[in-house]
Order: C-alpha cells, then sequence, then structure tokens
C-alpha cells in the first residue's frame, strides 16, 4: 500500500481530478495548503509596498492506493497538473509507503480497505 | 452682499448656540420640517460612517486583530457619545473662553439643549449631528496604531484626545472660535475673515491625521514592519466599508449645510464626483505604474477624494470638484507609497497620508476654488493659516497625550502578545472559527 501525497496549482485541480477518475482512482482528500519553491514565491504590491517571499496557495492531494495503482495514480496528477509543456510552479509528487489501512465502517484492513 | 455675508454663508456650519446669543437674535427662529428631516437622516449616516470605518480598517489588518479594530471603533461610538452628552458638545459649542473652547458649563450633560430651533431645526438635533463627528475623528486615528496598541491606553488616549484636541479644533472652525475674526480680528484671523471649512478638513482630517502620525511615531513600528507584514486578511470587509463610507459622506458633507437645501444638493453632488475622481486617477496611476489596478488602490482613492472635498463641498463646483479628487488622489498616493517608506513610520493603515494630507490638500485648495468667497492667494493663505494651526496645535497635544498614557499605561502590548494577535489577548476572542 502506499500513501501518495501531491502539491499542484489550484487551477489544475479540475484536471487532476478529471484524470483521476480515468484512471479509475475515484479516493482523494483534498486541502488548501500556502507554499513556495526555490522561487520564494512571487512579489505583491499592496498599496505601493512590495512584499518578497510570499508563500501562495497551492493546493494538496492525498490518496491511498494499493500497489497496482501506484504509476496510474502518479501518472494521472502528472498529465493533470502540468501546465504546458511544464512550468515553475506546476508542484510535486509524494509517494510514501503506508503501513495500515482501516475501513471505519467495516473495520475491514489492508489492501481491501483502501479499496480502489 | 457684503464679505461678511459672504462668509458667514460659506462658513454656513458655524452655527452658535441660542442659549448664549438669544438676545441678538432679531427673529425667533423657526423649525422646518424638511431642513430637520434631512437632518436626522444625515446624522444617522454620519454615525453609519463609524461601522463603515471599522469594516475598511478591519479587512486591512491580520485576521488575528481584526476584532481589535472593530471593537475599537464601537467604543468610540459609546465612549464618546458619552463624554460628548456630559461635556463634549459644551466644550465645543457652549460659550467661548477666549476663542480657544467653550465653556464646559453652558451645555454639561446637554444643559439647555433641548426642541427648540437652533437655526431652523431643533438644537438636540445640531448637538446630535454634531455628535456623530465626535465619534468618527478620534476613530480615524485607530488605523495609525492598529496590531499593537493595547486597549486600556487606546480608551484614555481616545477619551482625552477628544476633549484636548478634538474640543479646541471645532471650537475654533464651528464654534465661534480662533479660524474666525469676527468684527475685531483675533492673533490667527483678521477681522471679518475666516477660514472655510465646511465639514471638517481640519476639525476632523487633518486633526485625526496629524494625531495619527504622532501615534504612528510614539508607539513605533509592528514587528515584522516593513517586510514581512502580512496582506489585508479580508479586502472585500475593506470595500464594503469603502461603500459604508462614500454614501455615509453623503451625510457628513451634505448636512454640514444644516439644511434641505441647494447647497446641500450641491455639496452632495460634488462630493460623488470628488471621491469618483479620486478612485479613478488612484486606479490609473497604479495601472501605469505597478501595471495592474487594484481595488486596494480604488478604494483608498476614493476615501482620499472624500477627504479632500470635506472642506470644500459648500464651496466648490463640479469642476472644482473635479480638481480636488485628482490632486486628492496623487498626493495620499505619494505619501503612502514613496514618503512613508522613505520616512520609514508605520502608519498601519495610512491615515495620514490619507486623512492628513489629502486633507491638508482639501482645505488650502479651497481657497482657490471657492465660489462663494473669493477665490484666490488670499483666501488660500487664511486656509493655510487654519490648517498650520491644527497641525501644530493637535500634533504637539497628541504628542504630549502620547507619552503621558505610555508613562502611565503603557500604550504598546507585549511583544509576544502582538504576535499572538489583540483579539485573543485583548479581548479573548477570535474572528473566525475554523472547523464549524
Amino acid at each position: 500500500m502506499k500513501y501518495i501525497v501531491a502539491i499542484i496549482q489550484p487551477d489544475r485541480l479540475d484536471e487532476v481530478l478529471d484524470e483521476l477518475d480515468k484512471a479509475e482512482v475515484h479516493l482523494v482528500t483534498v486541502t488548501q495548503v500556502m507554499g513556495r519553491g526555490n522561487q520564494r514565491g512571487l512579489a505583491q504590491v499592496y498599496r505601493g509596498h512590495k512584499e518578497v517571499g510570499s508563500l501562495l496557495r497551492k493546493v494538496k492531494l492525498e490518496i491511498a492506493v494499493n500497489e497496482e495503482f501506484v504509476d496510474k495514480a502518479v501518472g494521472a496528477i502528472k498529465s493533470g497538473a502540468k501546465v504546458d509543456a511544464g512550468s515553475i510552479g506546476d508542484g510535486k509528487i509524494f509517494v510514501l509507503d503506508l503501513q495500515e489501512c482501516y475501513r471505519i465502517r467495516t473495520g475491514e484492513t489492508g489492501t481491501a480497505a483502501i479499496g480502489a | 452682499m457684503t464679505k461678511l455675508k459672504k462668509l458667514l454663508m460659506s462658513s454656513a456650519l458655524c452655527l452658535l448656540p441660542l442659549a448664549a446669543f438669544a438676545e441678538e437674535v432679531a427673529a425667533p427662529a423657526v423649525i422646518s420640517a424638511g431642513d430637520t428631516a434631512w437632518m436626522i437622516v444625515a446624522t444617522a449616516l454620519v454615525l453609519l460612517m463609524t461601522p463603515g470605518l471599522a469594516f475598511f480598517y478591519g479587512g486591512l489588518v491580520r485576521r488575528k486583530n481584526v476584532l481589535s479594530v472593530l471593537m475599537q471603533c464601537f467604543m468610540c461610538m459609546c465612549l464618546m457619545t458619552v463624554l460628548w452628552v456630559v461635556v463634549g458638545y459644551s466644550l465645543c459649542f457652549g460659550e467661548s473662553r477666549g476663542g480657544f473652547i467653550g465653556s464646559p458649563g453652558t451645555h454639561f450633560l446637554f444643559k439647555d439643549v433641548g426642541i427648540d430651533a437652533n437655526g431652523t431645526i431643533p438644537h438636540i438635533l445640531f448637538a446630535a449631528f454634531q455628535g456623530m463627528f465626535a465619534i468618527i475623528t478620534p476613530a480615524l486615528i485607530i488605523g495609525a496604531f492598529a496590531e499593537r496598541m493595547k486597549f486600556s491606553a487606546f480608551l484614555v488616549f481616545s477619551a482625552l484626545w477628544l476633549l484636548v484636541c478634538y474640543a479646541p479644533l471645532c471650537h475654533w472652525a464651528w464654534g465661534g472660535g480662533y479660524f474666525h475674526g469676527g468684527e475685531s480680528g483675533n492673533f490667527l484671523m483678521a477681522a471679518e475673515t475666516g477660514a472655510i471649512d465646511f465639514a471638517g478638513g481640519t476639525v476632523v482630517h487633518i486633526n485625526a491625521g496629524i494625531a495619527a502620525l504622532m501615534a504612528a511615531i510614539v508607539l513605533g513600528k509592528r514587528q515584522g514592519y516593513p517586510n514581512k507584514i502580512s496582506p489585508p486578511h479580508n479586502l472585500p470587509f475593506a470595500v464594503l466599508g469603502a461603500g459604508l463610507l462614500w454614501v455615509g459622506w453623503f451625510g457628513f458633507n451634505a448636512g454640514s449645510q444644516l439644511a434641505a437645501d441647494g447647497v446641500a444638493a450641491r455639496a452632495l453632488m460634488v462630493t460623488h464626483v470628488c471621491a469618483a475622481t479620486a478612485g479613478l486617477v488612484w486606479a490609473l496611476i497604479e495601472w501605469i505604474k505597478d501595471g495592474k489596478p487594484t481595488v486596494l488602490g480604488v478604494i483608498s482613492g476614493v476615501v482620499a477624494g472624500l477627504v479632500a472635498i470635506t472642506p470644500a463641498c459648500g464651496d466648490a463646483s463640479v469642476g472644482g470638484a473635479l480638481i480636488l479628487g485628482v490632486g486628492g488622489a496623487v498626493i495620499a498616493y505619494i505619501f503612502v507609497t514613496v514618503v512613508k517608506p522613505m520616512l520609514g513610520y508605520d502608519d498601519s493603515l495610512d491615515v495620514w497620508g490619507i486623512h492628513g494630507m489629502a486633507g491638508v490638500w482639501g482645505a488650502i485648495a479651497i481657497g482657490f476654488l471657492t465660489i462663494e468667497g473669493d477665490p484666490g492667494a488670499a483666501q488660500a493663505w487664511i486656509q493655510a493659516k487654519s490648517v498650520i494651526a491644527t497641525i501644530i496645535y493637535t500634533g504637539i497635544v497628541s504628542f504630549v497625550l502620547l507619552k503621558l498614557v505610555d508613562l502611565v499605561f503603557g500604550l504598546r502590548v507585549e511583544e509576544r502578545n502582538e504576535l499572538v494577535g489583540l483579539d485573543r489577548v485583548d479581548h479573548a476572542e477570535t474572528a473566525y472559527t475554523v472547523l464549524d
């Protein structure tokens, strides 16, 4: 079992969810986060006052998947999140080992609990 | 029309309480239903400006401090009202003590402020209308010390400021004090000359503006200023506040005619034109200079325009309003984006830059633009004298007052508390729930 964490641009979320659906990965948790990469964000101007090094809005996806769906999910996220041929800010995908998974309703564990 | 009559018309707000001058008025004053109806509405509109200001400022600060700003504005509505009826009105409009201040005894606890006529409206309505100005003027200063002033110190400072800075200035401009020379003249104004200040350019905006500058200097900068200050947490609130201010200002300006007549109508129109022009100009400046016009810029411009027309609205033409709008926006823009960063003071919400400086512009420019008086360098110099007197008096007195309150109460919250946020620290409240 693996746990996928992906940080993407907020405007790519719909596209990524579509691609995940096409890859038969339906389960997902989505949160709004703030973040920045090595470029240290974009400068914003307020009443003439320039603010540097600010955090930018991002969207985080978290998906628990069984082994056979890892590549499909990662591929779906990649193709949905990439802007044109690839731009700064497209994001990152982290794949973590998942130790255990429980379905609360039925008490199932393991790959059956993940479901997809 | 003699110069004196022109002067009295153009400073129509200089209404002296009947109680002190009853023997000199020839014909008994009669209450006009139309004037009274309008002034009741205007009074309500001016009060609405303070919650409007609260949201304007509230949206511009960080979310951890929004309640503290709203609280301070609402406390002004409560505290200044009580002070006003006890002694504030009397200090402003009571029997003049040498032109400096009104006697606190004349209308102590609203003595002799009843329903009989003062001009063409009930005396108590005039006092109510003026009271709303006394609420919003100290509230304006909040913008300068936002996010770091102790609530207790704020209350004490604001209460004292009302009595020793607002009251004298109000008396000088509208209560029969220094800003009008009258028959024999005084140290500031020659006989039969007077400063034009229809709705409070000096009394409200320059007054609060210079006090704000003093507060910014005495309190010092917020931690993290200027590079690590978070942006406005809720610009929609700020826009809502600006909208309420714009509409409320019609009561502020057109209501200062104290009558439902042509001058009031013209005051409304020129107020509107000036606000609109200034908003447009600020947005254009941003578009050219920074590449994008912002909503914060538009509302800042609008407020600058409203400030600039305040002293001038009884005397300006629509053409004059256009000029005042352009000047107000440009000058305020420069003070906010160039002068403030250059000099380094943390006037958090630009009270001096917008209210102070646009007020200075409007108060002096009307000397050249007045259509009721004699426009020209002579009147502009008279205007300048009233502006300089305001800046010197309030600058010094506010500074001293701040230092005194600092000695006794301490003005600033502790460092850690400033980071945690005033809402939790001073009010044990949270503005927004997170989960539900």
